[in-house]
């Protein structure tokens, strides 16, 4: 058992990690097939976890029906609607050509007017967000709203009728902002190989569930 | 990240910087089989010899068009590819201009049929222009000899033609011998080249034209390794501290006394990206900790294969705080697979239990932003950890604390405060001062005029 649990993993994890680093180095078809292997099966245990989504959705909101958790009333529209959709989708969301089926209608004129509610709460949340950054208590705060200021009304037509601010909007984008980025990234792209060595060589177990 | 009280390993980024480039020079160099004009070329086809070129016949060249003569003329497998290429080289002719067109036509006899592959204009078509495939040249040849070298790459072959009249294109047989003509128009009118060229496709082993990555990649793994050595020998080691870790306890401790749960988001990619999995990571240390003070954390998850690792590592948290019993399934879930939906759910979670403590760890979208100033709005002290570039200012504006880019991966090492893992840290931070000394290295070099070191970094492959 502790073979399974512990060893098996950490040599699995080895295997995979040094064949995926070297066969992104060998275009022969060898190695490029063994590649899209992986990835087939990647598809296939995300396809069969996704049942475990399904259940551990349908208990989630089960349980809190049951309970008449304040708010169940919230997982009862969620499972009727989980229900409705799985419905629609298996008996009439089968596309014909030139023919509009039920959950094509449903698609469109539930799921996307929701999801462009929620995308468009985002404005109100990016105003509240905004006052509170430029809010000027500090000097790196007051650096921020002079930056911001600048950036944005270069951006607008209006900046464009006042002189160089669309040209000095454009040099915080492409020097101070962008050189911030790349140092980012660069620390993000040499931490990503620290932690592929650390999981590779076993040294890094903990997502395994298996701790020390 | 650390601080380095050893002076000598200083040296190491430097000397590992020389030695990034001698390698990647002879890489390089060593990869290509006829990078300078009017050197022997290899290949199948070997030289073609310079030809008199006289017009087949009166009617097909007028007596005062002047053909050019391109040299040293060869076929060759396609360097860097999985076997299904080959390619026609050729210098550039004297007396070509833009009247001038070749056309490269293949067959898989010498007899034929031959039918056109590859046609270009004088203008184009150099070696250069396929970096992916002659990254030596691109590297270091074409700056001695810029567009001198014409390279015609060809990966189909035309097997026939469909019901509707279109040419069906299949790559070339790897292993099968193609020949290869030379066609060249010259003001209207076109010559045949004498001769026949034939080349083999072959399987590449190792792209050479991401030598650079794998090089960068092996040395910064070496220099991790290393450390992680040196850390196993001498647990020792001074790590800075970082303000958004030092306040996973006090985070945990508030939700403690308040009685209200601790909120944790892995994130919105799936298990094959390296922040989900660093993300999952910190999920283990922290779990650990809630289990000590005897909290509850709530696990919405968006992936069905993240919501099984985090049950499982959720599970083990528990059970290595020595509270296996205190470990409730229910508390790490499934919510939904689309994005505004799982920022819509996990608000309405925000809302209806107003959670004391919200993390989050791992990439996010737009709806970053969403999630972070409901949280706000519910009065609970909250941690972001990100490689989002796009949403760290979201997350910085609205979050307590924010752990930018890097501290992401370090973060599981951090709270473990294993020797081992910080190890790693070192190794990272030293990786980071090669960075830096090679950008410093390069700019100097850049303001001096010497270019070709800007393109030993560039991704070719």
């Amino acid at each position: 058992m502790q073979f399974f649990k512990r060893t098996f993993p950490i040599v699995l994890a080895f295997s995979a990690g040094i064949v995926m680093f070297l066969v992104q180095y060998m275009p022969a078809k060898a190695p490029q097939n063994l590649k899209n292997g992986y990835i087939d099966w990647t598809i296939i245990i995300a396809g069969f976890a996704g049942i475990f989504g399904i259940i551990s959705l349908t208990h989630y909101h089960m349980t809190k029906v049951r309970r008449r958790v304040p708010g169940y009333g919230f997982s009862i529209t969620t499972l009727v609607g989980f229900t409705v959709m799985i419905i629609i989708g298996l008996f009439f969301g089968i596309a014909q050509r030139d023919v509009r089926t039920a959950g094509d209608w449903m698609f469109e004129n539930l799921m996307i007017p929701m999801q462009a509610t929620m995308f468009a709460t985002l404005a109100f949340f990016i105003a509240s967000a905004a006052f509170r950054a430029f809010r000027a208590r500090t000097a790196e705060a007051s650096a921020l709203l002079i930056a911001g200021l600048i950036v944005i009304l270069g951006r607008v037509p209006i900046g464009h009728y006042i002189p160089k601010l669309s040209e000095l909007a454009a040099w915080i984008m492409a020097n101070p902002n962008m050189a911030a980025y790349r140092g980012v990234v660069l620390g993000v792209a040499l931490a990503g190989i620290a932690m592929s060595v650390r999981i590779i060589f076993g040294i890094e177990r903990t997502y395994m569930g298996g701790g020390e | 990240m650390a601080r380095f009280e050893q002076s000598w390993l200083w040296r190491i980024p430097v000397a590992l910087a020389g030695a990034l480039l001698l390698v990647l020079a002879f890489t390089a160099f060593a990869q290509e089989e006829a990078g300078v004009p009017g050197a022997p070329a290899g290949g199948e086809g070997g030289i073609a010899q310079p030809v008199p070129l006289t017009p087949p016949s009166a009617e097909e060249a007028a007596p005062e068009v002047v053909f050019p003569q391109p040299q040293h003329i060869r076929a060759a497998d396609l360097p860097n590819d999985n076997g299904t290429g080959v390619a026609l080289l050729f210098d550039k002719a004297a007396g070509e201009n833009d009247k001038t067109f070749y056309t490269v036509s293949i067959a898989d006899s010498p007899n034929g049929p031959f039918r056109p592959a590859v046609d270009f204009g004088a203008a184009g078509n150099f070696k250069e222009n396929f970096s992916k495939y002659y990254p030596g040249f691109y590297w270091f040849g074409r700056f001695r000899h810029p567009n001198t070298i014409h390279v015609a790459p060809i990966t189909d072959v035309t097997t026939g033609i469909d019901k509707n009249g279109k040419p069906i294109q299949e790559p070339l047989e790897t292993g099968k011998t193609y020949y290869i003509k030379l066609t060249i128009e010259q003001d209207g009118q076109t010559m045949e080249w004498p001769e026949t060229f034939k080349a083999v496709p072959k399987q590449n082993w190792f792209n050479t034209a991401l030598s650079n990555n794998f090089l960068i990649a092996v040395i910064f793994g070496a220099i991790v390794l290393l450390f992680i050595a040196r850390a196993r020998r001498d647990p020792n080691l001074f790590i800075r501290k970082i303000a958004g870790l030092e306040a996973v306890d006090e985070a945990i401790g508030r939700a403690t006394e308040m009685g209200k749960p601790i909120l944790y988001l892995n994130g919105m990619s799936d298990l094959g990206s390296l922040s989900t999995i660093a993300a999952l990571n910190i999920l283990g240390r922290v779990s650990r900790r809630v289990a000590n003070y005897e909290s509850q954390l709530t696990v919405p998850c968006r992936d069905p294969v993240v919501l099984t690792v985090a049950q499982e590592i959720v599970k083990q948290g528990y059970a290595d705080a020595g509270r296996p019993d205190a470990y409730n399934e229910d508390n790490i879930f499934f919510l939904t697979s689309d994005q505004f939906s799982y920022a819509a759910a996990v608000s309405g979670i925000m809302m209806r239990d107003k959670p004391s403590a919200n993390f989050f760890m791992g990439y996010y979208y737009a709806e970053s932003l969403i999630l972070a100033e409901t949280g706000a709005s519910t009065g609970a002290i909250q941690i972001a950890a990100t490689d989002s570039t796009t949403q760290l200012p979201f997350f910085i504006t609205t979050c307590d604390y924010t752990l930018i880019g890097e501290e992401l991966y370090a973060s599981s090492a951090y709270l473990s405060r294993e020797p081992l893992l910080l190890g790693s840290l070192k190794g990272q931070d030293l990786g980071k001062a090669f960075m830096m000394i090679v950008l410093l290295v390069c700019a100097i070099l850049l303001t001096f005029g010497v270019v070709f070191v800007k393109e030993l970094f560039r991704a070719l492959g």
